[in-house]
């Protein structure tokens, strides 16, 4: 294999070599320093003149007398069953001091997509044990819900705790949970391995770890190597994988880097035109396949810059993801955990995943009611600021009332608490006696007679 | 002369020197042959947008021009199929290449080797010219597909046999020598002509309660949902294509969620055609680009779905297409664009996003087909997803200037659980005053009327509203507290309306015309109540309206709807009595 010492330019993350043979797009690149470092690097461009390389570790230290080899062939990563149990690095090498994984297969990081027509409907309920996820938002086998959260939030608590306590009812078989991190501290890094190792968990997880102060382009492969694992884990090995994905906004800022480098035009606040596209190619990869017996559900983590959610990152997730589970704030200081807001948030797979034979007969009517009532409760929260409470009808004092409860103890749980849905449907039940039986217009007459109960 | 190579690849944009090429040529690139259309021809070079991934491809690679534009078979066989962005079938994909769209495969539109019936009606010795019809096949169960002769063909019939063929076999011949088959081709960029154009004055009647009464749509006619996402888009454009009554349907999830399509593949074989009885994927053709898919094929997918749109039109039928998202559309063109290193626009759109939206839209419309004596039509729905739910971005402002009924979403209702979560102040059709003679002629006299009042009420509750929430709804005079009753029952009972309930995820106009109708003679009732004395609480506490709502979840509507307005009658009569 050639070696080129015809570097021209070096920008950023991005090197330019001259005269070179005819290299594939996306080829793989090891760059040798005059030190004696190696680097890797992606090919972004390339042309009879000039070949765009994209160094992994960023260009410190590179110069024009660094050699470059081609190694003709596209991101890869080894697979293997031996990986559950393992940390590995951004980049996909371990780093937990334990041997080497001796893979059973090498697979292209760039995964295909999955024919719409192959698809399987997912369908299956997973229970969270969190009642703002299992009742209003629930989650089903081979879904993609993000948490967009902001910072400061306990998102990662957030995950952890889905990670730990994720099931399918009546199903033995356990998760296995891919992890991968992106850009986060060190800090929180611990935190999760932490979470991992106390339950046990780590066992069956295979984490990879690019940290904030790993390289940033390294950050646009790991989670294409956390979801080529996964897929081999479920599609191949039957299995039935969690991913998590955590901090999406790191990754698009490091999309937003690179683009820059490349001098290419720039979206909305900067992010290139295909960021879309590009999240895409992440978030597509969950689902179910006809035929096959494993699933891949993705639970990946944004922070919304500056709590908003108009911001492009969480827009163009919400584009693509079923739904969302919108953190908030203002419950976050009430001292309310999960401080989930349930009124933006929402899950567009969950008509598939309840009812009767599912969960229970009431889950959807339930769920209805809880939003509306809930809804109409937060609104009356701003009419109260102008008028008082004395100029408030029974009927408003009541969904008053209502949205306080259904903060305080619907909303409202412990970090170790996990619900079956089947007390999370009967303590809505129980929210309701406060409310008169006709005033509960989502519910049918039937369900009323089964479940209601006026305190 | 130089050989024919590629240059440069960088992404789905690659460019080829050497190359003898005329815009939108289909090219064939690399070893693996992956299709592409040429873009730009600058000097010597060809920028090319290629259909499928370009990973390893490398500059010296062969590129071969097939000299055609990119085209789509039509003949009979489309019906019930499912394609991507360029019209190749992903069934047969799955068959040939597994469960994960893989590069280089070539699958033809149409099954070459399925053999049709076919009668022919015309008769040698006529002269026929594009568009005359020669013959019929029945294309699914009871769905009548019409042979015509090419559109840009003419000459005298020689030969016409009726007979079983495949699309490829020769089914007659003209006195040019052309041959004519079951199939043809037609470049998705040029739109097919109409003999005449005609104005829309036809409902496009959707079963959707707020659709078909407060913005209708015209067959023929072009709308636009916008909305955030969550809002609700995909699901209202399911329930169209669903349930309008038109004769086809194009539904194309362009640049979608994969899983949202499973559930429209999976949904549609088993769902009846409210009007035929028969399943609803006899009357579909499902085109599926999703968001991972190749972006270049998403950019085609449009023109794709809207050229087999125009060739049912031109068959005499009523055409629905459905494109979710065209926002996902306009990305393609300015992502390819960034590519080309275009000077980009407002946002980083391409200068032509305008041009381009209205030429697509445009191809919507009614009128007379080329060969025949009768109407065809294309309504065109499309979805549009602003980013960050802003209605000012450019997509969504473009696609303003060229619809006429404006469907706009809103996040608020779907957050309350209001569905369709359509915003009956900010949405708008200007097509009441055309259609109002069908629904004169169809429905009832009075139609526009109705129609009107029950906007007049939304439109006082929200002045209404503005009030309350200085003051409290108990400082209302009682005259507006009523209002505000009634506002709550057209709404709940008239605009809500549940697509995943069996009876009320199809509602007739009659049934619509009907519920409208008894809430503004209870409206009546009430103020001539109030008039004469009556206490607005008394008034409100009256339980009979109550069972309105019930009548929504019934086949038996208009006995329910016929004893609750006894009712309700008897209870103002017991009212006046006291």
């Amino acid at each position: 294999m050639k070696e080129y010492k015809t570097i021209a330019k070096i920008a950023g993350p991005l090197v330019f070599v001259e005269k070179t043979e005819a290299v594939g797009y996306g080829e793989l690149v090891s760059l040798r320093l005059p030190s004696g470092e190696v680097k890797n690097g992606q090919v972004l461009d390339t042309s009879n003149d000039v070949v765009v390389v994209q160094v992994f570790e960023g260009t410190s230290g590179i110069d024009k007398e660094s050699r470059v080899k081609f190694l003709g062939e596209t991101i890869k990563i080894s697979v293997s069953e031996e990986m559950l149990g393992r940390i590995l690095s951004g980049a996909g090498k371990p780093i937990d001091n334990g041997p080497d994984i001796i893979p059973k297969k090498k697979v292209e990081i760039i995964g295909a997509a999955i024919n719409p027509y192959a698809r399987e409907q997912p369908s299956d309920f997973i229970q969270t044990g969190i009642s703002t996820i299992d009742a209003t938002n629930t989650l089903v086998r081979g879904q993609k819900l993000p948490i967009f959260s902001g910072s400061g939030l306990p998102h990662s608590e957030i995950a952890l705790q889905i990670a730990r306590q994720a099931k399918v009812v009546g199903q033995k078989e356990n998760f296995v949970v891919v992890f991968a991190a992106m850009g986060i501290t060190n800090e929180e890094a611990q935190y999760f391995m932490n979470g991992f190792e106390e339950t046990g968990a780590l066992e069956r997880s295979v984490v990879f770890l690019n940290l904030a102060d790993d390289p940033a382009v390294e950050r646009l492969i790991t989670p294409r190597m956390a979801l080529t694992t996964a897929e081999y884990l479920a599609f191949e090995k039957n299995m039935h994988v969690l991913v998590i994905l955590t901090d999406i906004t790191n990754y698009c800022e490091s999309l937003r880097q690179i683009g820059a480098a490349r001098e290419e035009v720039p979206g909305r606040r900067g992010y290139p035109g295909y960021m879309y596209t590009d999240l895409a190619t992440l978030y597509e990869r969950a689902g179910m396949i006809k035929g096959k017996k494993g699933s891949v559900t993705q639970i990946p983590i944004l922070t919304m810059v500056g709590d908003d959610i108009t911001h492009p990152i969480p827009d163009l997730t919400g584009y693509i993801t079923e739904g969302q589970i919108v953190l908030s704030r203002e419950l976050h200081r009430k001292g309310i955990y999960p401080p989930v807001d349930v009124l933006p948030s929402l899950s567009r797979l969950m008509n598939l995943g309840i009812g009767e034979g599912k969960t229970r007969d009431d889950h959807k009517a339930v769920s209805d009611q809880l939003y509306a009532c809930y809804a109409e409760g937060r609104d009356l929260r701003g009419l109260v600021a102008i008028v008082g409470e004395e100029a408030l009808s029974q009927r408003d004092l009541r969904l008053l009332k209502f949205a306080a409860e259904f903060e305080d103890l619907f909303v409202r749980q412990s970090r170790e608490q996990d619900r079956s849905i089947k007390e999370t449907l009967d303590l809505s039940w129980k929210l309701f006696g406060s409310i008169p039986e006709n005033e509960l217009t989502r519910l049918n007459p039937k369900l009323k007679e089964k479940y209601y109960m006026k305190k | 002369m130089l050989k024919e190579v590629l240059y440069r690849i960088a992404g789905p944009v690659v460019v080829a020197k050497n190359l003898a090429a005329r815009m939108y040529d289909v090219v064939r690139v690399g070893k693996e042959k992956l299709m592409g259309e040429v873009i730009q021809i600058d000097g010597d070079k060809v920028v090319i947008q290629v259909y499928e991934d370009t990973s390893g491809m490398k500059p010296g690679e062969p590129v071969f021009n097939t000299r055609k534009p990119l085209s789509v078979a039509l003949g009979p066989g489309l019906l019930t199929s499912i394609y991507d962005g360029i019209q190749r079938p992903l069934p047969v994909l799955e068959k040939q290449m597994g469960s994960y769209i893989q590069r280089g495969v070539d699958a033809p539109g149409l099954s070459l080797d399925k053999k049709w019936k076919f009668s022919a009606t015309a008769k040698p010795g006529q002269k026929v010219e594009g568009g005359y019809i020669l013959g019929e096949v029945e294309e699914t169960e009871g769905f009548i597909h019409r042979i015509m002769v090419p559109p840009n063909l003419k000459g005298k019939l020689v030969t016409l046999k009726s007979g079983n063929y495949t699309v490829e076999d020769v089914i007659g011949k003209l006195d040019t020598g052309a041959e004519l088959k079951l199939m043809h081709y037609w470049p998705v960029r040029s739109p097919r002509k109409l003999k005449k154009k005609l104005s829309p004055t036809i409902p496009l009647q959707t079963g959707q309660r707020i659709f078909d009464t407060l913005f209708p749509l015209a067959k023929g006619g072009v709308a636009a949902i916008p909305g955030p996402f969550g809002a609700g888009k995909t699901v209202s454009q399911q329930q169209l294509a669903k349930w309008c009554d038109a004769d086809i349907i194009v539904y194309i999830g362009c640049g979608e969620r994969g899983n949202e399509m499973t559930e429209v593949l999976t949904e549609f074989p088993h769902m009846k055609d409210p009007k035929t009885g028969r399943p609803l994927m006899n009357r579909t053709v499902l085109i599926a680009n999703t968001s991972n898919m190749p972006v270049a094929a998403r950019e085609a997918s449009v023109y794709t779905g809207i050229t087999i749109a125009e060739y049912y039109r031109d068959m005499g039928y009523d055409v629905a297409l459905m494109a979710d998202s065209t926002s996902r559309w306009a990305e393609a063109m300015r992502e390819i664009s960034s590519r080309l290193e275009e000077m980009p626009g407002e946002e980083g759109y391409p200068a032509y996003l305008s041009t381009r939206l209205a030429e697509f839209y445009e191809r919507a419309g009614i009128g007379i087909p080329l060969g025949l004596e009768k109407t065809g039509s294309i309504s065109v729905i499309g979805a549009v997803s602003p980013p960050g739910g802003d209605f000012s971005e450019p997509v969504t402002q473009n696609t303003l200037r060229v619809i006429k009924t404006f469907w706009a979403l809103d996040a608020k209702l779907a957050q309350r659980r209001h569905f369709p979560s359509i915003n009956w102040l900010t949405s708008y059709s200007l097509y009441h005053e055309a259609l109002a003679p069908w629904y004169r002629e169809h429905v009832a006299e009075d139609w526009s009327s109705v129609v009107k009042q029950v906007m007049i009420i939304l439109q006082q509750e929200e002045k209404l509203l503005e009030i309350v929430q200085l003051v409290g709804s108990d400082a209302l005079p009682e005259k507006e507290q009523l209002t505000l009753e009634i506002a709550r029952l057209i709404r709940e009972f008239i605009l809500q309306q549940n697509a995943f309930h069996d009876v009320d995820t199809y509602c007739s106009i009659e049934k619509s015309y009907r519920l409208m109708k008894l809430i503004l003679k209870y409206n009546d009732l009430c103020q001539n109540a109030l008039v004469q004395g009556v206490h607005v609480k008394t008034i409100l506490d009256l339980k009979a309206k109550d069972k309105i709502a019930e009548s929504k979840f019934t086949k038996e509507w208009k006995q329910l709807l016929d004893s609750v307005e006894k009712e309700i009658g008897k209870e103002f009569a017991h009212l006046h009595a006291q």
